[in-house]
Parts: C-alpha cells; structure tokens; sequence
C-alpha cells in the first residue's frame, strides 16, 4: 500500500502540474486563507506579547488601593479625589496580613523640573522605597534611596529615561548633579531603567522619585500629612493575589469603621484585572481572525471541491479504463483524494510562506511587532490537510462510485 | 482443469444467462436466457447486429457487469454473486481488455500504459517495468517505451492497449471490435499479434466485429441476435483442448 499511495502522489502530481494555471487558481483560495491566518496570528502574537510586557511591567503581583472619591455638596470628586488612605493604612496592613509580602505607597504631582537652563514639566512621585521594589524599577546608573533617606526627609531624587532626554545634554551624567523641584534642590542619585508604554499607554519614563517624606514636606505642601495617593501592596505568588485582595478590602472596612451598608471608600485593582482587560480585547480579535479564516479555508474548499468535480467529469472514461484493468473503488476513491490534499497541502504550503513574508513585512514596514508561532504554522498546515481531505471526499466518492461500463462509454 | 467433483471445467460457462435494463419506462432484455461454453484455448468471434446484446455479452463475460439472472462461470467461479471489488481483482488477474478505441491514459508514457494493472495489482515498481517492458516487446513496440499515446499511430496505440492486457498474463483476452479505429494494413498487424497469441501461448481470445474478413481469423464463430445465440458454428479444424494444461 504505501507504493501505491507514493505512486498515486506522483500521478497526482503530474496531473496537476499539466494544468498549472488552473492548479494555481484552485490553490489560490487556500494560500489567501492560510496566509491570512497566519500573518494576523503574527500580529496579534506580537500585540499580545507587547501587552503583556506592559502588564509585567507593573512589577510582579502588584494589587494596587487607590482612595475613594469625595462629595462636597453633591459633587463628586472622582477616583483618588479623597484622601482615604494614608501611610499607616499602608504600614499596618503589612503588619496584620502575612500574605501580603510588602507593602508601598505613592503621592504625586506635574511640576516644573529645572536642571541649569532647562526646565521640563514631569509626574514627581513622592514614594516609599518599598514601592521602587514592588514596581520593579531597574537603574541603568546609581541605585534607590533608602529607610534613612525617607527617615531623614533627604532631597534625593531617581529620574526616568524621559526627563534624562529633557534636562541633560547627550552623554551628560545625570548621577551627581542637582535639578530643583520647585525651587528645591534635589541631588540625583539614580537613573532608571527604561520601562516604555504602560498598559494604558502613559509614558512609564516620563518620571521623577523622591522621598515620601521629602515631597510632603518640601514639595507638595501637603494638607492631611501622611494621606497618598496609592497604596501599593505584592504578594509572594500570584496563587494569594485574590485572597490578599479580599483580606486588604475586609482589613481598610474595620480600620476605616464602615457600616454593612457602606461602600468601600477606596478601590482595588490588580494586575491580573487589568490584564484582563488587555487579554478579553486580543480574544475578540482573535476569534474575528479565526472566523474569517474559516470563512476563506471554506472558499477554497469549495474551489478544490469544484476543480476535482470537473477533474472527474473530464476523466470519467480514464476512470472507467483504471477499474477494467482492475482498479478498486478504494484505489480511485484514494487517487482522487490525495490529488485534493496535495492541491491543499501545496497552497497550505503556499500560505505559509505569504504569512510569514506578510508578517515579517508588517513588522519591517508598519513597524508592528509580529510573533510567528510554529503552532500556529503546524495548524495551519494541518487544517489545509483536513480541508483538502475533507472538501475531495465527496467528489473523489463520486469517482469511485462509478460504473465502469457507463464510464467507458462516457463521451 | 478440473472442478471439486472432478467434472472439467470450461473456462467460460453461461447458462440461462438474462440482463434487463430499465431506460425510463421501458424495458430493454438485452439477454434472454443466453447459453454459452467456451473451453481454455479458443479463438472466438462474436458477431451480431447493433442492438443484439453481444456487447451486453462482452461486458458480461468481461466481469464488467453482472447478470440479472443466470449464472455465469469463469473458470468454475459463479461471477453473478461476487463484490465490485472481487470484480476487479478478477478483470486485473484474469482478463485482458482490447478496446475498439484503444482507451490508453492520455499522456501517460507506453511503459506506464502497459503497467497499468500491475500498479493496482501492487506489485513493486521495478517489477511492474520489467514486466511491462516485456509486454511491450511482445507486440513489437520495443524502443517505444517513453512514447505518448499521441506520439504513436493508431495500431501502434492498439498495440499498447494489447501489451496492457497481456502484462498480467491472463487466461482471458476479449477484444471489443479492435479492428474498428484502424486501416486495414494496421488492422492486418493487430490480427496476426493476437492469432499469434491464441496459438503460441494459447491464450483464449474472444473478438467482437461485424467484419467478415476479421471473424475469419477466429476458429469459432457465434452470432447473437435478440439476446439469445443464433448460429454457432466451428470455422477452422482442430480441437483447442490440445493446449489445455498447457
């Protein structure tokens, strides 16, 4: 048997390439198909994996607390407009919840950065050192402040890469030189490491540390002493991060004395849901690619089904001759099917090869990142295979079923 | 050769043989209780108006089709109650076909032509050459192996469609007007490579033709009209049993 299926490809292979242009048109449907499938794969990869960068980039197991809003008068104040939360809420929860593995937190303000002659307005982030940990800032020179820095109000200051490009010349070192801050003179004692986009598509670099003490003190002039703007928490594994979650909310509703039919005056997020988010939006594009997919394979099929139709109409005396000299139906059945398979394996083939090229076109044109996933090639492949199969049955079936008396007298 | 009982066997027997068609509402009786006995060895030729069933016969005794009613016998087996594809192994193993319009697979070399039934046989590819090489040879067509069907004449073509049925060796060759495409010059060739066959290898040859001059060639002559034998009458001495067991 398997000398009579390689001889039967090698037929079938001849009698396509007799007729090459309508061989070409035939496959045409399925190269379209899986071409498409899989340079939008690529793209989508390549954005999901770009997501996900950005979401790790939050740190590792992050949940963040953010206050609730305020009322004055009816007018509500939004998300972070109270000052719900302060540094011991932060402090304390440490202290009571054994999951959690550290505990941070954040103010922050726009303000005008001076170094020299040039000035840059960037997000100056008053923050515990604990928060440089859980948000997993890296420094490409110097290092982060300290408890004793935060201790002692020290006017230290981390930039990012982004206030590095607009205060200081090309090649100048930031490390040791002093900026101001609202006319306050902060030494520079790090520069972190590039973090790009954020989920949301802020700039992350587009940032200034300094100590949480040394902001509320001297910079931010601050109303309520001790209240931030977020509470930064992290886990040890992911596996906590919901249980740490509820035990947080249950934690700040006994501390902040709220009733059974109070709301909670604060918010809590996490990374995963935010992800979430990111991964529910890639999933409704990837099952949009799919379906249209389906949708081209479908066409191609039916252009397979149709050619080897005609195929069998032309050959119907050929078919007649093959069984007197002693063709089995299984033999006709399987010469017409693998003639269908090589058609859809030759254009799934095809298709591969304009995917990638599409894909890496994309990436070299649009600039768009593309990630080709060989499980995605190996499906691809292996569809058109069932595609072929699948769409010759029924003509390969009707070859088979012939009688060879009325196929030798076919005209 | 002999059957169970110890009875000689005929390689072709019909009894009682019936094939009805329907074509619409119409009946056609292509047979009616046909009989028919032909021993291993002889040269037959079936003539018969348009319309009398001797092609219904031919396709018949060729395992093509199967009988309404009747039995059928080659070489002792009962045909009328076999599978399509016990069928086929019969025609591939013990009948050789010659059609009016040669019917060789259209661009496909003389050599792959005549391999043809091995290839379904299953038999290995250099095995399949070999023997189709030979056959080739056998009705003078060596050196012809690479040709395409258009690239030969039309005895040339016959003559492959000849090599084809011979490859298999089988006992049973029947020729449906081989004559009928062809000149008299190349119809004179095809003739003598099969009375060459039926007397050197003794091969049974069963030939349709409504030409006299091309019935003579054969020892035997049956004429069918209406679906059942009209005449059937011996045309050349000699008893073909001698080249039985052979």
């Amino acid at each position: 048997m398997p000398a009579f299926l390689l001889l039967t490809l090698m037929t079938a292979i001849r009698i396509l390439s007799r007729n090459r242009l309508r061989a070409g048109l035939t496959m045409l449907g399925i190269v379209i198909g899986v071409g498409a499938v899989i340079a939008m794969v690529s793209i989508g990869e390549g954005a999901k994996a770009a997501v996900q960068a950005q979401v790790a980039s939050m740190g590792t197991n992050v949940i963040i607390v953010l206050p609730g809003s305020t009322t004055v008068s009816g007018v509500r104040g939004g998300q972070g407009g109270a000052v719900t939360l302060n540094v011991s809420d932060a402090l304390e929860m440490k202290k009571r919840i054994p999951l959690l593995q550290d505990t941070g937190w954040a103010k922050r303000d726009v303000m005008q950065i001076v170094n020299g002659n040039k000035n840059w307005n960037g997000s100056v982030n008053g923050v515990s050192p604990s928060y440089l940990s859980i948000r997993d800032w890296s420094f490409t020179s110097g290092g982060p402040f300290t408890q004793a820095d935060l201790d002692a109000a020290v006017r230290v200051a981390l930039v990012g890469q982004t206030v590095v490009e607009n205060l200081f010349e090309a090649g100048e070192e930031p490390v040791g030189s002093v900026i101001r801050i609202k006319n306050v003179p902060f030494r520079v004692i790090g520069v972190l490491a590039p973090k790009g986009q954020s989920a949301q598509g802020s700039d992350q670099d587009d940032i200034v540390f300094i100590p949480f003490s040394t902001a509320e003190r001297k910079v931010f002039g601050t109303q309520f002493i001790g209240s931030v703007g977020a509470l930064f928490a992290t886990t040890e594994r992911q596996e906590d991060l919901f249980a740490a979650v509820d035990q947080i909310r249950e934690f700040l509703r006994a501390r902040h004395r709220l009733q059974a039919e109070q709301g909670d005056d604060f918010t809590i997020r996490t990374q995963v849901d935010i992800g979430k988010v990111q991964e529910g939006t890639s999933q409704t594009l990837t099952v949009m690619l799919l379906s249209i997919a389906a949708v081209s394979l479908l066409v191609g099929g039916i252009g397979i089904m149709n050619i080897l139709l005609v195929s069998v109409t032309e050959r119907t005396r050929e078919i007649g001759v093959r069984m007197a000299v002693g063709a089995k139906r299984r033999h006709i059945l399987m010469q017409f099917l693998i003639e269908a398979m090589t058609l859809s394996v030759v254009g799934g083939t095809l298709g591969i090869v304009v995917g990638v090229v599409g894909a890496r076109l994309t990436t070299l044109i649009a600039g768009w990142p593309t990630i080709i996933s060989g499980n995605t090639v190996v499906a691809a492949f292996v569809f058109s295979l069932v595609v072929g199969l699948f769409f010759g049955l029924y003509p390969a079936n009707k070859a088979a079923r012939l009688n060879p008396i009325d196929a030798l007298r076919y005209e | 050769m002999t059957s169970g009982n110890g009875q000689p066997v005929s390689l072709i027997q019909c009894a009682d043989l019936w094939k009805v068609y329907r074509l619409g509402d119409v009946e056609v009786q292509a047979l009616r209780g046909l009989n028919l006995t032909i021993e291993q060895g002889e040269f037959v030729a079936i003539m018969g108006s348009s319309g009398s069933g001797k092609s219904t016969l031919m396709n018949m005794l060729g395992c093509l089709d199967q009988p309404t009613k009747g039995h059928y016998w080659l070489n002792g087996v009962d045909v009328a109650a076999l599978r399509a594809d016990e069928l086929a192994e019969i025609r591939n193993r013990q009948i050789g076909f010659v059609f009016q319009s040669f019917n060789l697979i259209p661009r496909t070399s003389a050599l792959e032509n005549a391999q043809l039934p091995l290839f379904y046989r299953g038999l290995p590819l250099r095995e399949q050459r070999t023997l189709a090489a030979a056959a080739l040879e056998r009705v003078g067509l060596k050196g012809r192996e690479e040709h395409y069907p258009t690239q030969l004449s039309g005895g040339q073509q016959q003559r492959v469609a000849i090599a084809r049925a011979l490859v298999t060796t089988p006992s049973l060759l029947l020729a449906d007007e081989p004559t009928g495409n062809l000149d008299t010059e190349s119809s004179r060739e095809i003739m003598t490579i099969l009375d060459r066959l039926n007397k050197e290898e003794g091969i049974t040859v069963i030939l349709v033709t409504h030409e006299p001059d091309i019935a003579a060639y054969a020892a035997r002559e049956i004429v069918i009209k209406d679906g059942q034998v009209l005449t059937d009458r011996r045309t050349k001495p000699g008893h073909p049993s001698s080249l039985v067991g052979r």
